[in-house]
């Protein structure tokens, strides 16, 4: 186990002597935490009270106007702090629904080979041949609207990728002397699988997982708009949403302040995806 | 070569037959039952049982299933529920402003990113492609709505440079309605792909065929476009395929934003109106396309990979 350590503690090390990745590692950092005192409640108070007229632009006069108010007379900025919560959410727990299914099923494919590996690669072929939008239609009819279906809706139509990846991974692996060896000494399937060939294929999963995140992050703004998305909380997506009928008023900082909001975070996590890919990716290593 | 693509063309069915499946299941069992979503809360039992019939919903499941297997194998889908207009005719006038739409944005995109991508990988390492690397991981970080309402609002409404919304039929004309989605099409796709094509690229300018080349005396830009990107085109052709789920999802929002009369705001209007029939048959009609676009990439590849064909 400690060579395997040592990669990942490699690719850390790797990582930090680069100072655009140590900037964007702190900026996610920073999200993280605005985004859990916020859950707690620490900061932010309450976003959804008026401090003042409706569309004032943006003042000095406290924190709270720094970015104006929107159509009710609230906080630009608390709306754009409190959906860091809700952008954290819906990354995070769709970017797991949908880890979990690709690996499940790429595993198992490429383990196990002949008619299984048949059947999932027919079945995310069919899949990915109808459009996501139409899936994610079909589930906001069943379930109710709000943050759990967006989650989910997400989740369960973005899995294909890793799924094509992993199956890939595990078939290059699976004949291995390593898989061989473990089998010699009577390893069960299941143990072969998660013990001996994930380990190694890893980071192909982490590399993924931090590309997901912020694709679901932008998938939520796109759902928001077509009036699929998350509701009654505040959400990067509604606030873009919102602005676009009084953009031709000249109110412009809604919607730049969910921009902005959304643009640091998503280039903070493209950066480190890409750092960490440069780190974990052997191949990429030599050259 | 014949026998592949034969097997290929064959492949389609099993696909077909699924893609089949999972439609009628997401709208006939998943989807709720449509007659009450589109009728409203205020139907009564006389209006719910009609249209339950005029849909086929009183059949047998069984019964529905072979009706839309039929309906699938002529692409004839009934009537519209919100405009009663025949779907099939609905699909032919859309068709033209999106394909034009997404063939454009497609092609330039895809042009575009493969020179820029030659010149950064060209001159790796140095500022050049370091900009280039920049800019590209910025502008993705941007969202596809931020574009285009950024678009329509300073080179439409502050510049007057193209209309704000809106289609005409007609050859010049309906460029001048198209150029702006277009645009912000290219905005949004070219990061993504001269990122993607950049690696491409850098990875096999250090394979052994390029040292080869390099020593026998070639210059640098005859190994970088005869030898380089040939070579280079396999993982290219996997990605652009890759990302045509993408471009559907990004014309439905470009085409309602702009009011271009394709299949994507046929979608989106019967998305808001709940009309099933139409959904369904745009569904149907998109995966269909995209077994297409599938089919035609597999055997594209034979054409550049002749290792493939072997298989």
């Amino acid at each position: 186990m400690s060579e395997s350590k040592s990669l990942w503690k490699d690719a850390f090390e790797r990582m930090i002597r680069q100072r655009i990745v140590l900037v964007s590692m702190a900026m996610i950092v920073l999200y993280l935490l605005l985004g859990l005192f916020v859950g707690l409640g620490l900061i932010g108070g309450s976003w959804d009270q008026a401090i003042g007229e409706g569309y004032q632009s943006p003042s000095f006069d406290s924190i709270r106007h720094w970015m104006g108010t929107d159509i009710f007379g609230r906080s630009v900025l608390l709306k754009m702090i409190h959906g860091i919560q809700t952008a954290l959410i819906v990354g995070g727990i769709a970017s797991l629904i949908s880890v979990f299914i690709g690996l499940t099923l790429g595993a198992i494919a490429g383990y196990f080979g002949r008619w299984v590996d048949d059947l999932v690669v027919w079945f995310y072929t069919t899949f990915s041949s109808i459009p996501a939008i139409m899936f994610l239609i079909a589930i906001t009819f069943v379930l109710e609207k709000g943050l759990v279906t967006v989650c989910i809706a997400i989740g369960l139509t973005s899995w294909v990728g890793l799924c094509r990846v992993i199956r890939g991974e595990v078939l290059k692996h699976k004949n291995r002397e390593y898989v061989q060896a473990a089998r010699a000494i009577g390893a069960s399937h299941r143990s072969r699988i998660f013990r001996h060939i994930l380990p190694n294929i890893f980071h192909q999963v982490i590399i993924n997982f931090s590309l997901m995140f912020q694709s679901a992050i932008k998938s939520e703004v796109i759902l928001s708009y077509l009036g699929l998305g998350v509701q009654g909380r505040p959400s990067w997506g509604l606030m873009i949403d919102d602005s676009k009928l009084v953009l031709g008023r000249g109110i412009w900082w809604e919607l730049t302040a969910a921009t902005l909001a959304m643009f640091l975070l998503v280039l903070a996590l493209n950066i480190f995806s890409d750092a960490l890919r440069d780190a974990l990716d052997p191949k990429l290593k030599s050259s | 070569m014949t026998g592949y693509v034969i097997r290929r063309i064959l492949y389609t069915i099993p696909i077909l037959f699924g893609v089949s499946l999972i439609i009628f299941f997401l709208f006939h069992w998943v989807g709720g039952d449509p007659v009450l979503q589109m009728l409203g809360k205020h139907a009564t039992p006389d209006q719910v049982a009609e249209l339950r019939h005029e849909l086929g919903f009183d059949q047998p499941k069984w019964k529905q299933y072979l009706d839309y297997l039929g309906q699938l194998a002529t692409f004839e889908f009934g009537r519209s529920y919100s405009t009663r207009q025949r779907i099939s005719e609905m699909i032919l006038d859309g068709i033209g402003p999106s394909f034009l739409l997404a063939s454009l944005g497609f092609l330039i995109t895809l042009s575009l990113a493969i020179i820029i991508a030659l010149v950064s990988a060209y001159y790796r390492g140095k500022w050049i492609d370091r900009a280039v690397v920049l800019i590209c991981v910025a502008g993705m970080s941007v969202s596809a709505l931020a574009y285009i309402l950024f678009g329509q609002y300073f080179l439409a409404y502050k510049l007057g440079w193209f209309p704000i919304s809106g289609y005409e039929k007609g050859f010049p004309q309906n460029l001048a309605y198209v150029a702006m989605p277009v645009i912000i099409w290219v905005m949004v796709g070219l990061g993504w792909d001269v990122r993607f094509f950049r690696t491409s690229i850098l990875d096999e300018t250090y394979k052994d065929y390029v040292r080869t080349a390099r020593s026998k005396g070639l210059s640098e830009k005859k190994i970088f476009l005869k030898h380089i990107l040939k070579n280079s085109m396999i993982p290219i052709i996997t990605y652009v395929v890759i990302q045509i789920p993408f471009l559907i999802l990004g014309s439905f929002l470009l085409e309602s934003f702009f009011s271009i009369p394709g299949i994507g705001s046929i979608t989106i209007d019967a998305i808001n109106n709940s009309d099933f029939p139409v959904l369904k048959a745009m569904t149907t009609l998109i995966s269909v396309l995209m077994i297409f676009g599938n089919l035609m990439t597999d055997i594209l590849y034979t054409l550049v990979d002749p290792r493939v064909r072997l298989q």
